[in-house]
């Protein structure tokens, strides 16, 4: 057991060094931040200031090196705009994100999982059709779309929602969240809803197909039998057995929710990370997008590596396979 | 069409149930870009220093037109040739209450140039320039050589308080505890990313703003900063996409103001190279590079269209160009004017300097940079290629296009042959693109930092030197005049197109003074009651 997860660790470590590699490279030799940043004004001399300054005069294996000892020690780089470490940049607007993916999760959830049963239960009915139809639209349309019509509906023509940014906020356990305060909870609403719409349809057709495996189970025929009411066969027995691979699929998605919100971000103007990583990958704020999507892949690198170990302790062949390969 | 009415209606009842500006005197504007940090001296760019302006003054202060008005300092006037004195004003206080005097101007010219990790810093207003504190409402600036720009110079570094002591940092600015100034409002607080606070300084030493409190929240979207306003969400905006201008000039609870820019969007070509990568000649064959040939540059500028490019590419939201500035600006010259379109003309001027069926050219520009640049970079080319010149177009974004276009070449050369680019004149005046677009590329002096097409003449360097060097305001106009009618008049070392024309939108009622330098400032901001 020690030498299987040994191994993955060992294997996890190359992984995060082979993508630090590829992320560095990839956003240095894209255009100069230094355009970016300086007043058109400044000469020469201070153009020159600033890209010493910036370190960006150095060989790209230099700055590579220099990168990857202080990540060793747990120091991303400071932001070429901001001045401030990278890390805790994206570390501040955190909370927004996940407050927002959440939201989106449970949305996907809570409509999704009632409608995809109901679809599945009566297959053949009118507005099944029309859920799963809707389930269609909801995975095909682009959410910036969605989302600017959704704005000039429910914001602009009706007036019932904020368009934009974040609302009040109220600190619990020394973290901004909205969805406590009305003003931070209607500014919440669209946004998630809009995030959610995939992941939404994901759980409809998930929660139908599951519905209609299930449904035809002996222990549902048995429960029947038994001379169970339906509502019982179905919230008890049936829902139990669909949740399995919604749950397994959902805890996978969510990474991506809080790691690719970008699109929901930036046109709701929502102060998470997804915006942050948009407007630095525009200015060519090099360290932030490095640091973020370090984060990122850190991230899928210890969900994976949770989950091998997990099934090792399930499921022995794995381990079996791995120790003699 | 009932839903459509319904709509309509809905919409209706959402404007007039919006509860009207002005709740306490609060203005909410939705901007695109959001400052770096609050510290005035750590990034010396458009929306930092549109910020600072709310809540720090300057010795000098620009109008709306670039115009000096005094600041902080009443008056100043060169007393030698090399000195200039900047008198004081008397009484004025910082929002902590400590009084202004000339050791908080000492201790700002000491930091500005030298904050850590900046981006992009203030030296290149205070280089080169000594202070001297002659008593508390007094100061001298020496140079070594006359210095016509002081003033224009001192109208850019925003006065921090001497208290907030030696060895402040960026962050203490950010958090507010050193953001002291002097300006018509104070900083309240900033949410990176989500809302910029500041109120009204009850205590401003000049004309009091019309708002109690104003909150800017980033939102760099274009369509949904106009859906916030029509939303009522905020309740004045800039940088009104372009397409949406004709939309929001029909909706009845909008109103736009407008104003030109003192930016020029002028074309460079490449002019130091015999052999310049992106001309070829017809088929795709070597050719000696006819840019260099000013009847060639002529030919181009005859070319294009100009009442064109601003009826269509820009849906009349544009002023054509012919020079630097656009007109009341301190030295535009009466003698040059947007250069007449002649296709005619150019295909004989063409003829005349040996390339009478033309040659092959791309050009490069950004296209996420300036108003609708992409789309000027085709107008540009369908017209060349029409008289002959069949143009490419390759546009980019401006992260890549302008490491490319000023050192993507080899040994840090520009790499392209022809392209559009933009220049706004800080300053107001047009030393600042003479020194910077149209001067000799002289590394060592500072001249010619973005002459990407290294235009060089010694007369019209001669010009822009003694220009910079002149202090009576007189002389130096004629200088600066002459110099742009030998660069552009005579050289045709670029050529400008248009100027650009600036849209703000707010709810009916708002009106905002349009600024030359595209900055939004809140002071502006007025309504009508």
């Amino acid at each position: 057991m020690t030498v299987f997860i040994i191994r993955r660790l060992l294997q996890s470590a190359v992984v995060v060094a082979v993508m630090s590699l590829l992320v560095f490279v990839g956003v240095n030799v894209v255009g100069d931040p230094v355009d970016m940043l300086i007043n058109p004004e400044a000469d020469q001399a201070e153009i020159e200031r600033v890209i010493r300054d910036l370190g960006l005069d150095r060989p790209l294996h230099e700055q590579y090196g220099y990168f990857v000892v202080n990540a060793l020690q747990g120091d991303l780089g400071d932001s070429f705009i901001f001045g401030q470490p990278a890390l805790q940049l994206i570390i501040e607007r955190m909370p927004a994100t996940f407050e927002l993916a959440i939201a989106a999760l449970l949305l996907a959830v809570v409509l999704g999982i009632p409608l995809g049963v109901l679809a599945g239960l009566r297959p053949d009915a009118g507005w099944s059709r029309t859920i799963m139809a809707g389930s269609i639209l909801g995975f095909s349309l682009p959410s910036f779309w969605v989302g600017i019509m959704m704005i000039m509906l429910f914001a602009v023509m009706l007036g019932w929602l904020p368009s934009t940014g974040r609302g009040d906020t109220v600190p619990v356990l020394g973290v901004e969240v909205s969805f406590l305060t009305r003003d931070g909870l209607s500014h919440l609403l669209l946004p998630a809803i809009n995030l959610s719409l995939f992941k939404l349809s994901l759980v409809i057709r998930l929660a139908r197909a599951g519905t209609r495996e299930v449904i035809h189970q002996d222990y549902i025929k048995f429960a029947r039998a038994k001379g169970l009411s339906e509502t019982r066969v179905v919230l008890v027995h049936l829902l139990k057995n669909i949740m399995i691979p919604v749950v397994t699929v959902l805890g996978l998605e969510f990474g991506g929710l809080v790691a690719f919100s970008v699109v929901t971000e930036s046109v709701f103007a929502w102060p998470g990370m997804g915006k942050l990583i948009i407007d630095s990958l525009h200015e060519l704020d090099r360290p932030v997008v490095v640091a973020y999507l370090m984060i990122v892949v850190l991230m899928f690198v210890i969900i994976n590596l949770v989950v091998d170990i997990v099934y090792s302790i399930l499921d022995p062949r794995v381990r079996l396979q791995d120790t003699k390969a | 069409m009932k839903l459509h009415r319904f709509l309509i209606g809905c919409a209706i009842a959402g404007m007039m149930a919006a509860p009207a500006w002005g709740e306490g005197g609060t203005l909410t504007v939705g901007l695109k870009a959001e400052p770096s940090s609050i510290d005035p001296h750590y990034h010396n760019l458009g929306p930092n220093n549109s910020m600072a302006a709310h809540y720090f003054s300057r010795l000098v202060e620009q109008d709306d037109k670039l115009r000096l008005l005094p600041g902080l300092a009443e008056s100043w006037q060169p007393i030698s040739e090399t000195t200039w004195e900047f008198k004081l004003r008397q009484g004025v206080k910082f929002h902590d209450g400590s009084d202004f005097t000339a050791d908080d101007v000492m201790f700002t010219f000491e930091r500005a140039p030298n904050v850590p990790k900046s981006p992009s810093s203030f030296a290149t207003y205070l280089k080169g320039k000594s202070f001297t504190k002659v008593d508390d409402y007094t100061l001298h600036i020496t140079t070594e050589r006359p210095y016509p720009l002081m003033p224009v110079d001192m109208a850019q570094v925003p006065i921090i308080s001497a208290d907030v002591g030696e060895g402040v940092t960026t962050g203490d600015f950010n958090s507010g505890m050193a953001a002291i100034g002097t300006g018509p409002y104070r900083f309240v607080e900033w949410v990176p990313g989500d809302r910029l606070v500041i109120e009204r300084n009850e205590d401003y030493f000049d004309a009091k703003p019309e708002w109690e409190r104003i909150v800017f929240k980033p939102i760099k979207s274009g369509p949904a900063r106009v859906a916030a306003l029509l939303a009522g969400d905020v309740d004045f905006i800039d940088n009104v996409p372009p397409v949406d201008i004709a939309r929001l000039k029909g909706e009845e609870g909008v109103q736009l103001s407008q104003g030109v820019s003192s930016r020029v969007i002028y074309l460079h070509m490449d002019q130091f190279r015999e052999d310049s990568p992106f001309v070829k000649a017809n088929g795709g064959g070597e050719i000696k590079n006819p840019l260099l040939d000013v009847r060639v540059r002529k030919a181009i500028s005859m070319a294009i269209d100009r009442d064109a490019i601003v009826d269509r590419v820009m849906e009349g939201v544009a002023i054509k160009a012919g020079q630097l500035l656009p007109e009341g600006f301190f030295g535009v010259t009466p003698n040059l004017s947007p250069e007449a379109y002649d296709p005619e003309g150019a295909k004989a001027l063409l003829a005349e300097a040996g390339h009478p069926d033309g040659f092959e050219l791309t050009i490069h520009g950004p296209n996420d940079r300036y108003i609708n640049d992409a789309k000027i970079c085709e107008a540009v080319a369908q017209m060349l290629t029409r008289i002959g010149i069949r143009t490419a177009v390759e546009t980019m974004p401006k992260a890549v296009y302008f490491r490319r276009a000023s050192r993507g070449g080899p040994d840090n050369s520009p790499e392209f042959s022809f392209i559009l680019v933009g220049w706004g004149s800080g300053t107001g005046e047009s030393s600042s693109p003479l020194r910077s677009l149209l001067h000799t590329y002289d590394k060592d002096r500072g001249f010619g930092a973005s002459n990407r097409g290294r235009h060089s003449d010694a007369e019209v360097d001669t010009l822009i030197e003694d220009a910079l060097a002149t202090v009576d305001d007189e002389a130096r106009l004629a200088l600066l005049q002459k110099a742009t009618e030998l660069a552009i008049g005579r050289n045709q070392g670029i050529i400008p197109t248009h100027y650009q024309v600036n849209t703000w939108a707010g709810r009916k009622g708002l009106s905002y003074t349009a600024r030359a330098d595209e900055r939004t400032i809140a002071m502006g901001v007025t309504s009508d009651r």
